[in-house]
Parts: C-alpha cells; sequence; structure tokens
C-alpha cells in the first residue's frame, strides 16, 4: 500500500543524495564506507539535516536526571565506569545513518566523476532466454485463469444473451468465456564480466598501501558491478612468486619476499583461459603494485605477456601504481615506455588517499 | 476516517472493549471529548507519528525524514509506538495492529486520560476554533463546554493551501522558504492567548492628554512630605521621556510574537505570508503539548493504572499489564522520563492531600517523625487532583507540588556536562538546584526567551532580537544558521543581543556576512 508520506520520505532521500554526493569524496579518501557494508546495502553516516533554532546546547544546558550515584559519577553508568551513551550520543547526534544500495552508490560515483557507461563488449554474443507473461488465450491451465478476463467475457455473454438479471447479477462462465494468461519468450542479452586483481605482497608494500588498493577496489567494484549483471572477482597475490586467493587473504597476506610480477600476469593468462572464454566475458584486470621489480629481465617479459596473451582478449588493464617509502616505481615507468600505445592499457598512479579520485576516474574513466 | 487509505475501522471485540474502557472513565470522573479509535498497520503508525499526529500535513522532506528513523527504530526492534491521540473533536487516537489485547486495553486507558486532560486542561482551551475555523480567544469555559477543535481539517486546509502553492511556484522555492520558516517556528508567545501583553492605546485626536504622576494618597498637610514636590517633577519627567521614547518605537513594546511581527512587518509575498501564516497556526497548536508534556503523560499514565488494575483488566493480564506498565516508565540512563515523573507527582498531590500534608501546620512541623505519620484524614486527594490537571503547566505544577520529600524518594539530581572527563557527571543532588534546573528547563517550554525589540533599528530598517539570558548560551551554530534564516525574510540586515561566554554580544548578519560583535550591557 502506498502512503501519502511517501512523496515526503522520497524528496528527503534526494536532499540525502544530493549531500552523499557532495561529499562522496570524502568519503572515498576515508574509506570508511567499506567496512559497513551489508547486503547490497551501504550505510553511509551523513551530516544530520536539522533545522536550525534558536536554542540551547545541551552540553551548556545540563538536565535532572533520576537514578542512583553521586555527584561526579557518569551519568547512567556506575562510578567509574565509562560514561556510556550520553557523552557518544552527543557526539552522534548530529550524523545520520542512511542505507543506500550499492547500486545507489555506483550512480552517485558516476553523476560525481563523470564516468561513461560502460560499452559492453559481450552483449551481442551471449543472450538467455526469459519468459514473460505479455497476453492472453483461450485454452490453457486453469492456474493461468485470469479471472477478471473471464469474468467480463461471461458477463458480456450473459448480457447480449439477455440472461443477465441484475437483481440476481449471478454469471456463470462456460468453457468459450475463459481466459487464460500467454506468455513468450524473449531474448535477453546477459553481459557478464570478470575483474581480476593482482597485487604485489611483496615487504615493501605496507599497510597504508594495502589500504589504498583496498578502498580503490572497494569503488571499482561498485561501478562494474553497477555495469554488469553478472560480475565476479578474482585475487592474485604475488612476491616472487604469484598464487591466487580469495578475497579476505588478498587484503590481508604480507610476504617479505622479492618480486616478480610476471608470474602474477602467467597466473592470470592461465586463469582467464581456462574460465573465461574472451567472447563471453568482459574481462577487466587491475595490476597494484609499488612498482619495484626485480629485474629488467622480468619486466620485459610482463611487457610480452601483456603484448601477446593478456591484452589482445580483455577489455582494460588498468595499472595502479601506489607510492611507497621503498618503492622505485620504475615499473610504471617501464610499461609507459613499452606500452604506451596501446589503448587497453590504463596506468595511474596513486600516491595518496586523495589521489584514489584521480585514479578511479583514470581507470574507469574511459568506458571500456 | 477518510484521510486515512486502507481499512482502519476497529474490529468488533475492540469496540466491545473501548465500550468498557470508557464507561469506566466515566465513573471515575474523567470528562473528555468523544474519542474515536483507528486501527493502524505499523507503517501507517510510523506515517502519522511522523505526521505529529495529523494525517495530512503540507509536503515538507523533514516529514520523511522522521518517517524514516521512524521507521528504522521499528525495524530493528528498537522503538513501537504504541499509542497517539490527537487534540481534536472528536479525538481521534490510533491502536497498533497486532498488540495484544492487554495492550490496547491499556492504551485505550491512557487515551482516555489524554483526551480529558484536552478538554480540561486551560492551556488547550487557546486551540479552540469558531465556525470559520480561525482560533478563538481563549475564555473560561461553563460546564456545557463543547469546543469545536476540528483541527485534522483545519491541518489538511493548510496541506492543501501549501500545495497549491508549490504548484503555482515550485517544489524548490517553497520548501526553502519552509526551511526558513521553521527556523523560526519557536519564536512564539503561548501565553499571549490568555493575557493581554499590553493595553491597545486610544486613538484620540486633539491635544494629549497630561501625564498623570501617580501619588500616595495624603492629607492635604501632610501632601509636601509624602509627595515631595521635586521628586513629583522628576517621576513626570521621567515619564515623558519613555512617553517620547516609546512614539519612537516599533515595535511600541517588545514582542516575543516573533512571528506574528514577520507576518505584518516582512516584505513578503502574498504566497510567503500565506505559508508563515500556517506554520505560525501549527506551532501555536503544538504549544499547549508542549507546556504540559509532564503533567499531560502523568495524567494519562494515573489513569491508565488506575482503569485497568482496579476496572479494566483481568486476573490473568496482570502480569502483562505490569510489565508493559514498567516499560513506559522506565528511566534510560539517568534521563528523566516525564510519564515517570508526571505519575508520580500525580501520585504524591494525591497522598499529600488525602493526609493533609500541605498547608501552615504543615510547613511549620519540623518534626521528622511526627510528619511522617501525619494523617489527618481528608481524602481530598482526588479533588485536588481535578483541580490541578485542569488549573496548571508543567511550570507551575512544579513550582507548586515539587517538594524536596518527593525529590529525595524520587532519587533525583542535576547532570552537567564536564570539560575535564568529556561526559555528562552526576552534579548535585541539592533540592534547591534540581527545582532550579526543572523549573528553567521548562520555563517557555524549554525555549529561549526572545522577543523583537526594534524593526527599524539605527533607524535603517534593521531588525533587532533580544533574547533575555539567563544564564544558558544560545547554541552558537544554530544560532547564526537561524539569523541568516530570519534575513532572507526580513531581507534588511538583523541582529540578535544575546549573551555568549558571559558576554553581552550583537550578532550582526549584514548581506550574508555575520558578524560578531561585543555588545553594552542591555
Amino acid at each position: 500500500m502506498s502512503l501519502r508520506i511517501d512523496q515526503d520520505h522520497t524528496r528527503f532521500r534526494s536532499i540525502v543524495r544530493g549531500k552523499i554526493r557532495d561529499n562522496l569524496k570524502q568519503y572515498i579518501t576515508q574509506g570508511e564506507l567499506i567496512g559497513k557494508q551489508g547486503k547490497g546495502l551501504v550505510s553511509i553516516p551523513v551530516p544530520r539535516i536539522d533545522v536550525p533554532r534558536f536554542t540551547f546546547g545541551e552540553r551548556d544546558a545540563g538536565g535532572v536526571g533520576q537514578g542512583p550515584g553521586s555527584p561526579g559519577d557518569a551519568l547512567g553508568g556506575a562510578p567509574g565506569e565509562e560514561g556510556q551513551g550520553r557523552a557518544g550520543q552527543e557526539a552522534g547526534e548530529h550524523r545520520l545513518e542512511v542505507e543506500v544500495t550499492l547500486d545507489e552508490l555506483a550512480d552517485l560515483l558516476g553523476e560525481e566523476l563523470e564516468l561513461p557507461a560502460i560499452e559492453s563488449k559481450g552483449k551481442r554474443r551471449l543472450a538467455t532466454a526469459r519468459d514473460k507473461y505479455t497476453g492472453l488465450r483461450r485454452v490453457g491451465p486453469e492456474s493461468l485463469k485470469h479471472f477478471k478476463r473471464t469474468y467480463k467475457e461471461a458477463l458480456r455473454r450473459a448480457i447480449a444473451s439477455g440472461s443477465y438479471d441484475p437483481r440476481l447479477p449471478l454469471v456463470v462462465p462456460q468453457r468459450e468465456d475463459k481466459r487464460f494468461r500467454a506468455w513468450s519468450s524473449a531474448e535477453e542479452p546477459a553481459a557478464s564480466a570478470v575483474i581480476v586483481y593482482m597485487m604485489d605482497v611483496s615487504g615493501s608494500m605496507g599497510d597504508e598501501q594495502k589500504e589504498l588498493v583496498r578502498i580503490e577496489s572497494f569503488w571499482i567494484d561498485t561501478w562494474l558491478r553497477r555495469q554488469y549483471k553478472g560480475l565476479e572477482s578474482r585475487y592474485i597475490i604475488h612476491d616472487a612468486q604469484a598464487r591466487e586467493v580469495d578475497r579476505e587473504t588478498f587484503f590481508s597476506t604480507r610476504e617479505a619476499g622479492g618480486t616478480m610480477i610476471s608470474s602474477a600476469y602467467q597466473l592470470c593468462a592461465r586463469l582467464l583461459q581456462d574460465h573465461y572464454p574472451s567472447e563471453e566475458w568482459n574481462t577487466y584486470l587491475f595490476h597494484f603494485s609499488d612498482g619495484d621489480n626485480w629485474s629488467m629481465e622480468d619486466t620485459l617479459s610482463c611487457v610480452t605477456l601483456l603484448r601477446g596473451a593478456l591484452l589482445p582478449r580483455i577489455n582494460q588493464f588498468g595499472y595502479g601504481q601506489v607510492e611507497s617509502p621503498y618503492g622505485s616505481g620504475q615499473f610504471l615507468r617501464d610499461l609507459r615506455e613499452h606500452l604506451g600505445q596501446e589503448p587497453r592499457l590504463v596506468t595511474s598512479e596513486i600516491p595518496d588517499r586523495e589521489g584514489i579520485v584521480q585514479s578511479i576516474r583514470d581507470f574507469l574513466g574511459r568506458g571500456r | 476516517m477518510a484521510f486515512l487509505l486502507g481499512k482502519t475501522e476497529l474490529p468488533r471485540y475492540l469496540r466491545v472493549e473501548q465500550g468498557r474502557v470508557e464507561a469506566a472513565a466515566r465513573a471515575c470522573g474523567l470528562d473528555f471529548f468523544p474519542v474515536v479509535f483507528e486501527m493502524l498497520a505499523y507503517d501507517q503508525m510510523n506515517e502519522i507519528a511522523a505526521y505529529g499526529g495529523l494525517p495530512v500535513r503540507y509536503p515538507h522532506w523533514r516529514f520523511g525524514m522522521e518517517y524514516e528513523q521512524l521507521s528504522k527504530s521499528a525495524e530493528y526492534g528498537l522503538s513501537k509506538i504504541y499509542e497517539m491521540v490527537i487534540n481534536n473533536t472528536p479525538s481521534f487516537a490510533y491502536l497498533l495492529e497486532g498488540n495484544s489485547l492487554t495492550d490496547q486495553r491499556m492504551v485505550m486507558c491512557h487515551v482516555y486520560g489524554h483526551v480529558d486532560f484536552f478538554k480540561n486542561n486551560f492551556v488547550f482551551r487557546s486551540t479552540d476554533l469558531d465556525a470559520g475555523e480561525r482560533v478563538l480567544a481563549a475564555a473560561p469555559a461553563g460546564s456545557d463546554y463543547a469546543p469545536n477543535r476540528k483541527w485534522i481539517d483545519k491541518f489538511a486546509n493548510h496541506a492543501a493551501a501549501v500545495r497549491r502553492i508549490v504548484e503555482r511556484y515550485g517544489l524548490e522555492p517553497v520548501e526553502a522558504f519552509i526551511d526558513d520558516c521553521l527556523s523560526l517556528e519557536n519564536l512564539i508567545d503561548p501565553y499571549s492567548r490568555f493575557l493581554r501583553r499590553h493595553r491597545a492605546e486610544p486613538v484620540g485626536e486633539g491635544e494629549e492628554e497630561p501625564l498623570e504622576v501617580p501619588r500616595l494618597e495624603a492629607k492635604p498637610y501632610m501632601e509636601d512630605f509624602i509627595n515631595p514636590r521635586d521628586y513629583q517633577e522628576e517621576q513626570r519627567r521621567r515619564l515623558e521621556r519613555e512617553r517620547d521614547e516609546q512614539r519612537g518605537r516599533f515595535p511600541a513594546e517588545p514582542t516575543r510574537d516573533v512571528l506574528a511581527f514577520l507576518l505584518a512587518h516582512a516584505p513578503l509575498e502574498r504566497w510567503q505570508r500565506t505559508v508563515l501564516g500556517v506554520i505560525r497556526e501549527e506551532a501555536y497548536y503544538f504549544a499547549p503539548q508542549a507546556q504540559t508534556k509532564i503533567m499531560n503523560e502523568g495524567w494519562a499514565s494515573y489513569w491508565h493504572s488506575k482503569l485497568m488494575t482496579e476496572h479494566v483488566a483481568d486476573w490473568a493480564e496482570m502480569v502483562d499489564y505490569a510489565e508493559n506498565n514498567a516499560g513506559v516508565m522506565a528511566t534510560s540512563q539517568g534521563r528523566l522520563n516525564p510519564y515517570k515523573l508526571g505519575v508520580q507527582l500525580f501520585r504524591d498531590i494525591e497522598e499529600r492531600w488525602d493526609r493533609g500534608q500541605h498547608g501552615r501546620d504543615w510547613e511549620a512541623c519540623d518534626d521528622l517523625d511526627e510528619k511522617s505519620h501525619w494523617d489527618l484524614r481528608r481524602g481530598e486527594g482526588r479533588a485536588k487532583l481535578f483541580e490541578v490537571r485542569a488549573l496548571h503547566t508543567d511550570v507551575t505544577f512544579i513550582d507548586a507540588f515539587f517538594t524536596e520529600e518527593f525529590a529525595i524518594r524520587q532519587g533525583l539530581y542535576t547532570y552537567a556536562y564536564s570539560r575535564k572527563t568529556e561526559r555528562f557527571e552526576i552534579e548535585s543532588r541539592e533540592f534547591v538546584q534540581i527545582k532550579q534546573r526543572l523549573l528553567g528547563q521548562l520555563t517557555n517550554h524549554g525555549q529561549p526567551l526572545i522577543s523583537v525589540t526594534d524593526g527599524n533599528y539605527g533607524n535603517r530598517g534593521e531588525l533587532l532580537l533580544k533574547h533575555e539570558h539567563h544564564g544558558v548560551d544560545l547554541r552558537r551554530d544554530y544560532a547564526e544558521h537561524t539569523l541568516r534564516a530570519l534575513g532572507r525574510l526580513w531581507r534588511r540586515p538583523v541582529l540578535l543581543h544575546t549573551a555568549l561566554e558571559g558576554r553581552p554580544t550583537l550578532l550582526r548578519l549584514d548581506g550574508g556576512e555575520l558578524r560578531v560583535e561585543e555588545a553594552s550591557a542591555p
């Protein structure tokens, strides 16, 4: 049942949406949203929207309370106990937790960063059939009988044949009155996509660097999920060797070894080959590292892998280089030098949290 | 009710219950308007609660915000609205679908308490309407008191008027204007409906009447001693000076009904006047409820417990009832619960007047033992309660009946924010302090006292408001935003005279720029 207040509620939601959009960059850099994910929902703290009035501040005014305790005790708590509730609540009073769906959040991201919609490449090739009720027919199973239309037909026949009596409005449908729902199958294009995240977990990648990657991958996920119905994410970590891990491990692992980036690219190529044929899947690869590869030799084999096995079959390869005190950042320069002309390769530098927004724009701004 | 979608009529078994409760209430001496109960699903309940109880309101996002918060906390099981009742004739009250019979009975009893209060407490007279839906000047009521309070209709008409304006001028400007008006919503003068703050100036022609200097009565031969001539002369000059000052002043005397002043004098467009008028009328409608929160809830709770335990509930329900009642009366985190404070104070009054624990002898007695056994068997408690519920508001209620014994028995204290430990702490259990704090918070139902003192400040058409500072500062950021809203209505610089951190301060908003100046003491 629709409520009268829906209009006001919608209006409030749109005001909140505006607030979130205004502060989106701040949310992106703080990364606090990631921890607040529920099922398809994110709860976002927005500054409390309030009608200001001439009024007293509660801190100045104090109040009258009731209960046990002696002067100096925290309100509502036993002596010595941390001032539960009230002091904390007061700080929280100015914040309003609003839940938005991830889709909504993605739209906001798109609006704010002016991201283009993605042109899917797999659309034409992959389709699924869906059944939809589209019309009526005269025969069918009883369970699909359309009562209203059947009644109408019966009534029409009754009136036409003169057997309808308004004082005793009894209408008995007969076989030819019956109408049944009919369906037709429609081919619906389905686009599915896979993202493979790769990350350097060698000793030089610190916690802050990983946090940058975590935040950025959250937003990339959110955006691509909005664009494709079925999105899969795979995670590969590497130091001198690469292995596939789950999301949890991806962000928590820290190794001490050296760095051979080609190992990750190799694993990735194998993964794609085995599970994600390029004609069915939109494929996105993201690799994050501090740009310190083991040797020039390995870098060259990376370039070869990219040129030969990866780039031809994917939508986009994104290389994000986070700045770390130990990384030389050489890999980025090498990539640009060897593959600078490749349209499917996007490189981006993420110096700090402020840089995340620009980096997202780099990666997603091409609409691929 | 046509305002509500869907079926809201009470089921038969509850109509039977309503009959029982109503009969019991009447037998106990309650005197109420007819009550219509509606049964609502929880989302409808949240909707109406978000609208402040009235089913149809003008469009505004804050109702949506209220709704969001209410439905969230209902979803998470943090809160549940049991009951709502509207000061209207007939009074509408809402029951929540799916509550147990015990709950519904308790709510009904509670509602009859409220409706009795609406009808009999004097401040609610200010919500009486005439046939044309205008607010009547409050008048003492006779025994056949049957006022017209068709506020549900009135609010619906307000909503229609604002909707028409929105259609014509667009949502955004109207909403922005409503936001500004709501910022000023609390700047009204609730008691103005009961008294004339200043006498109307007789508009006479010709010569002005000579000033009469008040003098003390004296025998002719004592005249020069009792009313010395030079003192009389001084008084005359002072009065003349005051009259001259007053003549140039606008408004002639400070007015606390800032909204009325703006309606009359701010450069508003027609539709803006309509909207501001709507908001002012609605603010006055809600004022009596804010002025009697403790009493109103206390009275209703007193009666639900009386009616339930003595007349309505079955024995089998007693435990359920007691649990619910305890929930209503619970204080959380040391905060004051108006239901509890109110009902305890009413019970205290009843006992004191039953036992004659008042008056000069009682006050003079300082023997604790004697006091604790004091019982004159007067039995005047119930009668006193009915009198109190008619003649008091929260301020006078606390002022007259809040005693030291009561404060101690109830375990009351004052609390304050401690900057050192960054938390709220219990401050004191001194009776005088508790009572002062309580009264301070209830005065002007907790709103700061602010009046228009000059509508032509500095002879530049600037608007000066003055805040009567009683020890607590205004919240600074809110004050600034509110001043900006006021500036948008007045369209000339606006000033607020207040005090911040112990210093008289003048906040001055001039063309979007806010300046804080040290002010001379008032």
